[in-house]
């Protein structure tokens, strides 16, 4: 016998609609028309806030900006198959996501502007955890939150989003593993985007991530990343199967980051055009667009109106974040600890009074 | 009355807190059936069923990654490491989060989280079961790092830990685990100095302040009775916690004596010593009749067990120290 070699490439993956728009499996997924429309209504919105805020960037009114275009099937679809006491714990890539979520987006983007770290917002109340970047530490996070909800026994799963990167650092194994012990209501979703900034998936990884699943004693599956329909489907079965106590699932989701890792980074370095042409083609919004259509659930008016009122929503964002400041100074010291130390007390009163 | 351990002590204080709050959780590696391998956890997987007393695997990042995520849940998790040399893989999230999550959240989410890590050396334990690491998270700002020297304010001081707004490294002096005071369990009190109170024992000492904590106080307070014999007055302030420090009874003890000796484990070189040093050339440089002088581990790994005395500071080395401090 020959043992052959899998490259972490090719595996099969769910897929419902392909490229083209056209149905390549079971494409009632339990979404209503109103519900098939808010998918791509999201998408077009994600879409042009992520360009505004590369935008503002370059306008010096956001710090470094890591923009999400080509991901917006992976992180809608997915968010969109929670339940409203569900708990998401985000990388920081996760902008889609947390619009989906209602997280307040002017209170995400202060984290970009730099007048705050990755919790401006509330995360508790959004059920989004802060914006995390030491890359796979989140996972564990949401396994621990997970567990807690599992001992609550309240019928609620945490989601994790990570990279295919990130499933390289210790975190990720322990997390799986810890999940897997506890049967832990947690979704480990990747969005294998192809890259870790300049490092290609062939030089991360030697096989499948989805397929490390079984490793841990639960299932993985491998959906199209490009496909909303299919990553909706694959994340809802998942979610019901937390809730119904029956332990974690890995979700891969394969997808592909269309812009530079961040705004500080110039792909074109490390990466040929051809490549991103190939992913151009495969792009998330224009294929579940002529699915809709030719569904005659959404005609090109529902797409114009889609882009007016996300044009006139990024609008709003953009005013909203442009006039945030610089917090006071006292800020610095008064959430370090719930009841601040004496000797702090001390040094703050020295940094605010005497300067 | 009967002799208790720190042990017993320990184990005390976690059942306290967990018959007292229910949304307090033990967990770690062979806490459960086992007790833990010093058996600080022992009966209490028992007495409070497996899913408030729970084992883990062996993945030391996890746990205190778990901590994060029980805590956001609204639990409050009290973690074991089980040595301070395996302790390591867990810093990412301890510094990474556990310490900043509170401020990343602009004070909406705290980490009521309590490490707590078997520590320091004195009990001829094979490599890495020896180490001081207090300094790694006494620099890590948002944490609190907390070391009893004795077993009664051991209860006192996890028992306070536990109900703590914020996240505490409770280092265990395992040296001292199995040493012996007199007491009953259920006269243990929380009652007595707070976390950021340090305690001033044999106050009547003018000559020196020697500053210690942890297994070091017994060793201090030796070294001060010997110095008392030979007509020098020396008192012992033990610490307790590092981060919150008790700088105002530090400050006004040396302003007293004006003559400092600091003594720990670790190594010299930025140990918890530079801090304290520090502070007193700070605040009371004024009163300083003498440079003041650290007796601490010399700046190497720590040593296998034959060696070890060598290695930590000596009650005679201590004694040394005040001598030649009080003649300067």
């Amino acid at each position: 016998m020959r043992i052959s070699d899998i490259a972490a490439n090719d595996a099969p993956m769910v897929q419902l609609v392909g490229p083209d728009g056209i149905p390549t499996g079971e494409t009632d997924v339990g979404l209503s028309d109103d519900g098939l429309r808010d998918a791509l209504r999201l998408m077009i919105r994600a879409r042009r806030l992520d360009r505004e805020c590369t935008a503002l960037q370059r306008q010096g009114e956001l710090t470094v900006y890591p923009p999400f275009e080509g991901q917006e099937a992976a992180q809608v679809g997915s968010a969109l198959a929670l339940g409203p006491d569900d708990f998401v714990f985000p990388s920081f890539r996760e902008l889609a996501a947390a619009i989906v979520r209602g997280v307040d987006v002017v209170e995400y983007l202060e984290y970009h502007r730099g007048t705050w770290h990755g919790g401006p917002y509330d995360p508790i109340a959004t059920r989004f955890a802060p914006i995390c970047v030491p890359v796979a530490t989140q996972i564990v996070h949401a396994v621990g939150w997970a567990l807690g909800a599992k001992l609550d026994a309240t019928a609620a799963c945490a989601l994790a989003y990570f990279g295919d990167g990130s499933a390289s650092e210790g975190d990720f194994h322990e997390a799986a593993n810890i999940a897997g012990v506890f049967r832990a209501p947690a979704i480990l979703f990747c969005q294998n985007n192809g890259w870790a900034i300049s490092v290609p998936l062939s030089q991360q990884t030697a096989a499948p991530i989805a397929d490390r699943a079984s490793g841990y004693g639960f299932p993985g599956v491998r959906v199209d990343g490009n496909d909303v329909l299919a990553v909706y489907a694959v994340t809802k079965a998942a979610v019901e199967r937390a809730h119904a106590g029956d332990g974690p699932t890995l979700i891969e989701a394969m997808t592909y980051r269309i812009g530079s890792h961040s705004t500080a980074d110039d792909a074109t370095r490390y990466r040929d055009e051809d490549e991103v042409d190939v992913w151009r083609a495969r792009d998330p919004i224009e294929r579940f667009r002529r699915f809709l259509a030719s569904s005659d659930v959404a005609d090109d008016g529902f797409v114009s109106t889609c882009e007016a009122e996300a044009e006139a929503w990024v609008a709003e964002v953009r005013a909203g974040i442009t006039s945030v400041g610089a917090p006071p100074v006292s800020e610095m010291f008064d959430h370090a600890f719930a009841d601040p130390p004496a000797a702090l007390l001390r040094q703050r009163e020295h940094w605010i009074v005497d300067g | 009355m009967a002799e208790l351990t720190m042990v017993a002590v320990l184990n005390a204080a976690l059942r306290d807190a967990l018959a007292g709050d229910e949304r307090t959780l033990v967990f770690g590696e062979d806490v459960g059936e086992l007790g833990g391998v010093f058996r600080v956890t022992e009966g209490l997987q028992r007495e409070f069923g497996r899913e408030r007393v729970f084992n883990t695997p062996i993945a030391e990042a996890g746990i205190a990654g778990m901590c994060v995520g029980l805590a956001m849940a609204g639990w409050r998790p009290v973690a074991e490491m089980q040595f301070d040399g395996f302790s390591y893989p867990a810093l990412d999230q301890v510094i990474s989060h556990i310490a900043k999550y509170r401020m990343r959240t602009r004070g909406r989410v705290g980490m009521p989280v309590v490490i707590r890590i078997p520590s320091f050396g004195g009990i001829k334990g094979k490599e890495h079961h020896g180490e001081s690491p207090e300094t790694y998270y006494a620099h890590t700002a948002g944490l609190k790092v907390v070391v009893p020297a004795d077993a009664l304010d051991a209860y006192r001081l996890l028992r306070l830990s536990i109900d703590d707004p914020d996240p505490v490294i409770f280092l265990e002096p395992k040296s001292r685990y199995w040493s012996k005071v007199e007491g009953e369990i259920e006269a243990l009190t929380v009652d007595g100095p707070s976390i950021g109170e340090a305690v001033v024992h044999l106050p009547d000492g003018n000559d020196c302040t020697i500053v210690t904590y942890g297994a070091m106080r017994a060793r201090c307070l030796e070294a001060a009775t010997t110095l008392a014999e030979e007509g020098i007055g020396a008192r012992v302030i033990d610490l307790r916690s590092l981060v919150p420090l008790d700088v105002d009874t530090l400050t006004r003890s040396v302003a007293e004596t004006g003559r400092a000796v600091v003594v720990h484990e670790a190594p010299q070189t930025l140990g918890f010593g530079a801090e304290i040093a520090a502070r007193i050339m700070e605040e009371a440089f004024d009163h300083l009749e003498a440079p003041v002088v650290r007796v601490t581990g010399p700046d190497v790994p720590y040593p296998p067990a034959a060696l070890e005395q060598e290695y930590l500071p000596s009650v005679e080395r201590i004694a040394d120290a005040v001598r030649r401090t009080v003649a300067y």
